[in-house]
């Protein structure tokens, strides 16, 4: 016998997790980020990428980024499933929202080992 | 079969203007309108990160861009998205833990949850401008 249950909202768990690991993650990385960076003896070129050249900032700035992303995806699917009713409209906003962010994590990695 | 007979007329009261939200239901609202404002502006934010980063002249029209006085009002509000973003999702995690949950508590967490962020937002938008 299989006991298997098919309806309730126990899926949701993994997510509602996800959502404040990540948000936990963006705020510790946020402080310090912004610590280092107001932290700068001036604002140039040099010191700006100077930052991003530390290969401690830029393998946690782009964690943040990935953390951002799915944080994103979470907090938009929410959206829509509380104001978009039509699941046509609502499957392809889904769609679309995915592959922007998916998008956006391949153009942060190139932003910042470019460096 | 009993929950039809128990299921009355309830008054429905969806006049926007007319229901007075009270502070912490501003913070929720506040914190949902920031992340999407934020979301919508992604591709802008990685476009300036990219500009600042790419070469010594991209950062220079970087720096042009970001003194245009429009996209500083524009960067100026996202900030503020930002922070409130950031103190209201703290505050809900506290809430998560059942911390701060009576009444009198959860009103004065969003009211500091509101003047924590703009405060922050005016001092960091100060350091940047």
């Amino acid at each position: 016998m299989v006991n298997r249950i098919v309806v309730g909202a126990h899926y949701g768990l993994r997510d509602w997790i996800a959502q404040r690991a990540t948000a936990l993650f963006m705020v510790v990385f946020t402080i310090l980020f912004a610590a280092a960076a107001l932290g700068l003896p001036e604002m140039s070129y040099q010191t700006w990428s100077g930052l991003f050249r530390n290969g401690i900032v830029r393998f946690f700035a782009f964690l943040f980024f990935l953390a951002l992303f799915y944080h994103a995806w979470i907090g938009v699917r929410d959206i829509y499933m509380d104001y978009i009713k039509p699941v046509g409209v609502r499957l392809a906003l889904h769609l679309v929202t995915i592959f922007l962010l998916v998008g956006y994590a391949g153009w942060a990695a190139q932003i910042l080992w470019r460096l | 079969m009993s929950e039809a007979i128990v299921r009355k007329q309830r008054p429905k009261f969806l006049a926007l203007h007319e229901i007075r939200l009270p502070l912490p239901g501003i913070v929720s609202i506040l914190h949902r309108v920031s992340g999407a404002g934020l979301f919508l502006m992604l591709p802008f934010l990685l476009y300036l990160l990219d500009r600042s980063l790419a070469s010594p002249e991209s950062f220079a029209a970087y720096k042009s861009v970001v003194g245009n006085p429009l996209v500083k009002i524009l960067l100026l509000g996202l900030l503020w998205a930002y922070m409130h973003h950031f103190c209201a999702g703290i505050r809900f995690l506290l809430l998560d833990l059942h911390k701060g949950i009576d009444l009198q508590s959860a009103r004065n967490s969003s009211r500091i949850v509101l003047a924590v962020s703009i405060a922050l937002t005016v001092i960091i938008g100060v350091k940047l401008w």
